[in-house]
């Protein structure tokens, strides 16, 4: 198209065309902050960091912190628990990721990179930080050896986690998330 | 409206006259009133009244309600406390609205399984379906957005389940479902929002309703037999229908006294009997109610969601056909919503060329196993998801997709339908006596049912 012997068609197909093309960057203009306004607003985003002092969580009891509206389990796993959790074979498991942003990315479910680092620097598996969130459906699921491998039950529709917190049996496809957490000094984990 | 010849408004007095040649309002209110109507539809064909009435009576309840009610996380559970005992006769708008809800979807069911029975949605009432449809997806977000307000256990678990659905979406879900709830978990803006989303959609449903009306009237009502009102004259047309007004108005209004009786009897005296004891437990995010159910008209659904786990082979096939991009859970998913839609595209899927049931003898027993599958797929879904439940929950969920896949398509090839009768009026008078010679309304002694 487009000569100039074309005559006016051309230049009203042109301004046909220019006027919707910009009707349509100005409604899409508009409409977008009308839907991002369900977004989370500021102070929202801004509470996503809290320390929690775990000095009185005994050995084989949990604490459950509420952390941006969901519950963050902090269990000081037992021996047993742990040498069940490091006898797990690698095949038996659903998802074989590690879930835990605290290392690098794609690392495997071994227990070891599931646990907690130590205030020393070890990594005992005595502590496990994880999201109290199921993956299936985000119920909270039941601990203290809940479930048929000891470790986390989800009542909803039956999602077995074992003492690593990962996912053995049920609808559920992933481990339990692992937040960032980490250590800042003997008795405080630093989440977010 | 409608394409059968009929007696429209004719204005008579200069009034009259002036406002029809201005806005013909009153014209448009006449012929939707007056429209005829065949003459031999039974006792299933109350519920579309019923509805409008549920419609009406939960957005005037729902409005009173929301002056008293407070939509945030500290105080929406004492204020619906408060609306039950402080507020004068709060108690009454609030039971009627709660199970004017159950009495909704009840008058629902019935009307869509009518509409499955009697092939109303076939040719040429596709729209009028389709329009149905949009409804009641609508109520389904209505419902379950105002059964979060009270910011009960249930409330807030259920909104956690059924949010959580739209995570399980691949690659965009969580950001879908933050946007949904407005923060990482479902908080005080997931709950103003849902005020909000709950209020306008009773709305919507309404303008959808003004045009799923349009749309049969446009088409004409189906009837029992499934045969059209002949067209060719007035005459004739009289013969096969009466007016909507007064002969259904009133037996609609019957058939609704009675429901009303029933559904007054459960307000007054067993209120909470379809609801939850943990909704009187106020939301708390740290703990999960031991046993999430969603409220009874869900279950069929929440059942088909729940039944598909990662052992059954059509799940692991879609998971590696697609790369693992459709799992588990996001087949549940797929499967709950493609439950719906398969439904909606029923017109479609039945290939048989006689509309209704009755004149379908293959027909019928799948139909009430369908309808029997529907009301086993409720009770499973209020099990826990263990033992045998899960099984039975799947072998439902395969029926429901069969019925609408195979099942149906099949039956149009391999089955030999009954001749239905040939016109409406030999339908009538075979029912209900040859009242005299003539035709039309004057002559029928015997009003419809």
């Amino acid at each position: 198209m487009s000569h100039a012997e074309d005559q006016s068609s051309t230049r009203r197909d042109f301004l046909y065309y220019a006027t919707g093309g910009v009707g349509a960057v100005v409604t899409g203009a508009a409409v977008w902050p009308l839907v991002n306004q369900m977004n989370p607003s500021a102070d929202v985003q801004a509470a996503s960091t809290m320390r929690v002092d775990v000095s009185g969580v005994q050995e084989g009891t949990q604490l459950t912190v509420l952390f941006l509206g969901k519950p963050v389990f902090i269990r000081r796993r037992t021996q047993d628990e742990i040498e069940a959790a490091r006898a797990v074979d690698m095949n038996d498991l659903v998802d074989t990721d590690s879930r835990n942003p605290n290392i690098a990315a794609g690392s495997d479910a071994h227990d070891e990179n599931r646990s907690l680092t130590t205030p020393e620097g070890e990594n005992t598996g005595e502590w496990l930080v994880m999201q109290g969130v199921c993956t299936h459906l985000g119920c909270v699921p039941l601990g203290d050896g809940a479930g048929e491998f000891g470790g986390w039950f989800c009542p909803c529709h039956g999602s077995h986690y074992d003492t690593a917190g990962r996912i053995r049996k049920g609808p559920a496809p992933e481990n339990l998330h692992i937040p960032n957490a980490s250590f800042v000094d003997d008795t405080t984990i630093l989440l977010g | 409206m409608s394409g059968i010849p009929h007696d429209h408004y004719e204005p008579k007095s200069n009034a009259e006259k002036w406002l029809h040649s201005r806005l013909p309002i009153v014209g448009l209110l006449y012929d939707t009133l007056m429209i005829p109507t065949p003459k031999n539809l039974n006792w299933m064909w109350i519920w579309g009244i019923v509805l409008v009435f549920c419609l009406v009576m939960q957005i005037v309840t729902g409005i009173i309600l929301v002056m008293h009610y407070t939509p945030h996380v500290d105080l929406a559970f004492a204020s619906v406390e408060h609306i039950m005992r402080n507020v004068n006769g709060g108690w009454a708008i609030r039971y009627i609205h709660q199970n004017g809800a159950s009495l909704f979807f009840i008058a629902v069911y019935l009307h869509i399984f009518r509409g499955l029975y009697y092939g109303s949605y076939k040719a040429p009432r596709e729209v009028t379906w389709i329009v149905g449809m949009l409804i009641y997806l609508l109520m389904m977000g209505t419902a379950f957005m105002g059964y979060v307000l009270p910011w009960g256990q249930m409330s807030f678990w259920g909104a956690t389940v059924i949010t959580g659905l739209f995570g399980a979406i691949p690659f965009v879900g969580e950001a879908i479902q933050t946007w949904l709830l407005g923060g990482p978990a479902v908080d005080n803006a997931t709950l103003n929002r849902f005020l909000s989303l709950h209020y306008l959609l009773p709305f919507v449903i309404l303008g959808l309703v003004i045009v799923h009306v349009w749309a049969f009237h446009t088409t004409g009502n189906n009837n029992p037999t499934g045969v059209d009102v002949r067209r060719a004259s007035k005459k004739e047309a009289e013969a096969d229908t009466l007016p909507f007004w007064p002969y259904f108005v009133i037996k609609d209004l019957f058939a609704l006294a009675v429901v009303l009786v029933a559904f007054f009897a459960i307000v007054g005296f067993m209120p909470n009997y379809l609801g939850h004891p943990d909704n009187y437990i106020e939301a708390n995010p740290m703990v999960t109610p031991a046993h999430i159910v969603p409220e009874w008209y869900f279950l069929p659904f929440y059942a088909i969601l729940r039944a598909f786990d990662g052992e059954v082979w059509v799940v692991i096939a879609a998971e590696f056909l697609t790369g693992g991009i459709v799992d588990a859970k996001f087949f549940g998913v797929l499967a709950m919503f493609g439950a719906i839609i398969v439904m909606a595209l029923v017109p479609w899927l039945d290939t048989s060329s006689v509309r209704s049931g009755r004149y379908r003898p293959m027909f019928k027993p799948w139909f009430w196993v369908f309808v029997i599958n529907f009301f086993v797929l409720m009770w499973a879904g209020a099990m826990p998801a263990e033992g045998i439940y899960p099984y039975i929950a799947l072998i439902g969920s395969a029926y429901w997709f069969a019925y609408f896949l195979v099942i149906l398509p099949l039956l149009g090839v391999l089955e030999k339908p009954t001749t239905p009768p040939s016109t409406i009026e030999e339908d009538f008078n075979a029912h209900y006596g040859s009242a005299s010679v003539g035709t039309g309304p004057a002559s029928a002694k015997i009003p419809a049912e």
